[in-house]
């Protein structure tokens, strides 16, 4: 550094930062299994990632059929309310922790961090390689709990106790809720070392004239994220590690003294209420592990496909820490019925509100980078419009739930499944649906198929909004959720079972759907059309690497060096609408670019 | 084109949808009317966020259609428009905010002399306890539960034996009296929901919680168990009536005190002391 004084800086304009951080040698695999199945390329560890994930989703969406089936349809496919209600948890978590987290941070994480950054790989490819098996055992563990006596535990996602690991919950008695708590216990292991690789990467890896300012906002997403899960999950495992205390051994962390079914139990003191704060101060910013890694893809679909630059970059990036920060102080909205202290509400019904500034200023901003641009409604952009509009919708409906006086009446009804699963179900699907159009000519040198791809696009877009828009209705109605048997409350204005008929059509649809897009990736993957380098002609690191698909080490013999940050798209005097991030100044000497 | 005219349709149609729906809720019979009004002005606020933002995205699409001689506008920030659409936002969000807080701190502040009376939950049924001649609840401790005295009562505690005990699903109130309900569980956790008086608090085992309403309708209504309390939880059910005076004190003259179920089976002796007690007061 000490030669270029910042003088010489502005002089030279192609000049950059001098290199830091030493090379890094590549543990080169010297036989098939090193190679595909304790693989230490960060690349084909975010594939496995994403298959494994994908997998036990299935399992998931498969539980909801059979749930929209007993709701709508009761005695088509017979079934108890056990049965239910372990369907309802096992879909609960396998969603959030199984699918959507291990997808977006283990899945997208490694494969996109390292080429985004410029890097030839995570840092401690070792332990990233070993974070996938950990997370592939907790996966084993949670599917083993469908074969032991009394099956999985049906406690609810939020696994609140005493409920949890007592005889009237399915699982409560038996292995069910064991299994499930070292299941997670496990996940957070193996993504504790997924997680740091991530951040140590992002932050110590990046390739020359690659600023914190430069990033992506894909990567800024994912890192504030994985931060956040780095902070998030402790309080899960711990709460996970008293409640298996309470279970096996008798302690009464959680445990008050009760009477169930006539019988004293021998717990005594213990308090419900403080397993939910430690649950929910993992569970809300859980919420934000979700959606901040959808928010900055979504901004990278939007800006490549407008063929324009993220409106009011620096904006979004705090915008992302900001919600980052402040979700770690809002998590007893989910507990403003739940018998704590109710002048707790003021506090989180206003912190919950502030949070709604800084995701306003998401949307709109993505909605301004729509203005004006040169829209392409290719594939992943119209994933990306279907999630403003969904994500708007359920972002709206969150200040319904925020707003602690309103969330009384609404709180536990059908109006809290129909928010949360516009908002962190179906927003982040439609933006992992769009990113894998995006980035499968990455992946494998080929595009999906487009016809199919139009089709599944639409039917998952409407199919999933008809799902869940009319479900808050149900809720301000009164209808309970979690109920095996949806009656036909004496109350009620309006019949739901045609409503709840409806649904379920739309549902199964919805689902069905998606097969129709797997063989699309399978078809595709042999037969698709040939893609070439860079097809969307994109600014980020990830498309400039010499080959394509990227080889172990993504970048060939040299590194990139970074000279502008990932959004020249549409600069004025430029030959092309795009100018990506290691072209030098000196290349493109017309270019009027204002930041870089 | 096409994508614009369906977004403007998901748009249009889920407010059309939210014009004509039927399904809605059902009238209230609770003094929570400001619960009511905020949730309408919620409505009023984010509705017109919602078309504002789809309408102009689909206009965007319509308008910026990609063209290949043409190129997109280059602005990376513009600070004015971004400060002025974060104030608005602000604005927006303190109006919904300050009538929530009011609303809420009605609720969390129970007025004087409200009649204070306790709901039980349990897997799976309900149980009530009015406070008897005396007007006070008497104390409770879970270790003192079995088959004669299924609320726990303290046996020794003088408010005890007058106490009211209604061991059954339906509950009856009286209209315009207001109510503390005092929420006990004695198992896991349950919630006491009537959609019609909009409140609801859940029963934590090992503490007693409450909320506050005033039933302001007569009529018959459904109880629903709104917190996932185990297998049974869909079939936690019942009802709560509210009466007039006359219909009131008919149902009430019926229910038997602690004192009274305790000699029906015999066991007066397990209260003697709070008998001699009572007679001290
Ligand atoms: C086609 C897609 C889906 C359908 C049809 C569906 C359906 C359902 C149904 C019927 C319930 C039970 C509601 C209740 O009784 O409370 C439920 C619960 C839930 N779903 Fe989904 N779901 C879908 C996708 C997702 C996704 C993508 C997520 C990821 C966040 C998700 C997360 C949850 C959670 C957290 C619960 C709560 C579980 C509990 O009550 O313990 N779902 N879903
Ligand atoms: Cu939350
Ligand atoms: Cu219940």
């Amino acid at each position: 550094m000490a030669a270029d004084s910042y003088d010489d800086v502005a002089k030279n304009k192609d000049s950059i930062p001098s290199l830091e951080v030493p090379p890094q040698d590549l543990y080169h695999a010297k036989s098939w299994w090193t190679k595909y199945i304790f693989c230490q390329d960060a690349k084909v560890i975010g594939i496995q990632y994403a298959l494994t994930a994908v997998a036990i989703g299935m399992v998931g969406l498969v539980s909801s059929w059979l749930m929209r089936m007993q709701i709508a349809f009761p005695g088509v496919i017979p079934m108890e309310a056990g049965a239910y209600y372990q369907l309802v948890t096992m879909h609960g978590m396998i969603m959030v922790v199984y699918l959507l987290t291990a997808l977006f941070l283990g899945g997208f994480g490694n494969f996109l961090i390292p080429l985004m950054v410029g890097a030839r790989d995570m840092v401690f490819p070792y332990v990233n390689m070993v974070s996938f098996w950990v997370f592939f055992l907790a996966v084993i563990i949670l599917a083993a709990s469908y074969f032991v006596p009394g099956g999985p535990t049906g406690a609810g996602w939020t696994l609140y106790p005493p409920q949890a690991i007592t005889s009237g919950t399915p699982g409560g008695d038996g292995l069910g809720i064991v299994l499930m708590l070292v299941s997670l216990a496990v996940f957070v292991i193996g993504f504790t070392m997924g997680g740091l690789n991530y951040v140590i990467t992002i932050l110590q890896a990046r390739t020359r004239g690659m600023t914190l300012m430069r990033l992506p906002l894909t990567v800024w997403g994912i890192f504030t994220a994985t931060v956040l899960a780095l902070f998030a999950f402790p309080a899960l495992f711990v709460a996970g590690i008293m409640m298996t205390l309470d279970n096996m051994l008798g302690t009464s962390f959680f445990m008050p003294a009760i009477v169930e079914f006539g019988e004293r139990l021998t717990y005594d003191g213990g308090s419900p209420i403080l397993f939910q704060h430690l649950f929910w101060f993992f569970g809300h910013p859980e919420v934000y592990i979700v959606a901040l890694p959808a928010f900055g893809i979504v901004s990278d679909l939007i800006s490549v496909h407008a063929r324009k630059n993220i409106f009011g970059y620096r904006m979004m990036v705090w915008a992302i820490v900001v919600i980052g920060a402040l979700s770690f102080i809002v998590w007893a909205h989910h507990m403003y019925v739940a018998g704590m202290n109710p002048w707790f509400g003021f506090f989180f019904a206003t912190t919950t509100l502030i949070i709604a500034v800084p995701t306003a200023i998401k949307v709109y901003n993505w909605v301004l980078t729509l203005w004006r641009g040169n829209i392409k409604l290719t594939i992943p952009m119209l994933f990306a419009i279907a999630f403003i509009i969904t994500f708007v919708n359920g972002g709206l409906t969150g200040l319904f739930l925020g707003n602690v006086a309103v969330d009384v009446p609404l709180s536990d009804t059908y109006f809290v499944v129909a928010h949360f699963h516009m908002v962190m179900g179906i927003a982040p699907v439609l933006v992992i649906l769009g990113s894998i159009y995006h980035w499968f000519p990455l992946i494998t040198g080929r595009f999906l198929n487009e016809r199919l791809g139009r089709i599944h696009f639409w039917v998952t877009f409407i199919g999933s909004y008809s799902i869940y828009f009319p479900m808050h209705y149900l809720g301000f109605m009164g209808v309970t959720r979690r109920y095996f048997e949806v009656f036909e409350g004496d109350n009620f204005t309006y019949s739901i079972i045609g409503i709840n008929q409806f649904i379920t059509v739309a549902a199964l649809i919805t689902g069905a759907v998606q097969f129709l897009f797997f063989y699309n990736i399978i078809v595709s993957s042999k037969f698709g059309k040939k893609a070439g380098k860079n097809p969307w002609k994109a600014c980020s690191l990830e498309w400039q690497t010499p080959d394509v698909p990227p080889t172990h080490g993504n970048f060939g013999k040299d590194l990139p060096v970074v000279y502008r940050w990932a959004y020249d798209y549409s600069v004025p005097g430029a030959d092309k609408d795009y100018i990506t991030q290691d072209t030098p100044p000196s290349a493109v000497a017309n270019a009027k670019a204002e930041q870089t | 084109m096409i994508v614009a005219i369906l977004v403007i349709l998901v748009t249009l149609g889920s407010v059309a949808f939210h014009m004509w729906s039927p399904w809605w809720w059902s009238e209230i019979a609770s003094n929570w009317v400001g619960m009511d009004d905020t949730i309408i002005l919620t409505f009023w606020i984010t509705g017109a966020v919602f078309v504002a933002i789809g309408l102009f995205m689909a206009y965007c699409i319509w308008k910026y259609k990609y063209n290949k001689d043409k190129r997109a506008d280059y602005e990376p920030e513009n600070s004015k428009l971004e400060w002025a659409l974060t104030i608005i936002t602000t604005i927006g969000v303190i109006a919904l905010l300050a009538p929530g807080l009011i609303v809420w701190k009605n609720f969390v502040t129970v007025p004087k002399g409200a009649y204070e009376i306790e709901v039980v939950g349990q897997q799976w049924y309900w149980m009530y306890r009015l406070p008897g001649k005396d007007g006070v609840l008497g104390t409770t401790d879970i270790k003192n539960i079995n088959d004669d005295n299924p609320f726990g009562l303290n046996t020794d505690d003088p408010h005890s034996v007058d106490d009211i005990l209604i061991d059954a699903d339906d509950l009856h109130i009286l209209k315009d009296q207001t109510l503390k309900l005092n929420l006990r569980a004695l198992d896991v956790l349950h919630d006491f929901y009537v959609p019609q008086f909009r409140a609801k608090m859940d029963m934590v085992p090992g503490m007693i919680t409450y909320y506050w309403f005033t039933p302001i309708k007569t009529g018959t209504f459904e109880i629903l168990c709104a917190e996932y309390c185990g297998t049974g939880h869909y079939s936690m059910l019942g009802y709560v009536i509210v009466d007039e005076e006359e219909d009131y004190n008919e149902w009430l003259s019926e229910q038997m005190t602690f004192e009274e179920t305790l000699a029906s089976n015999g066991k007066s002796d397990l209260i003697k002391i709070a008998l001699n007690k009572k007679n001290d007061l």
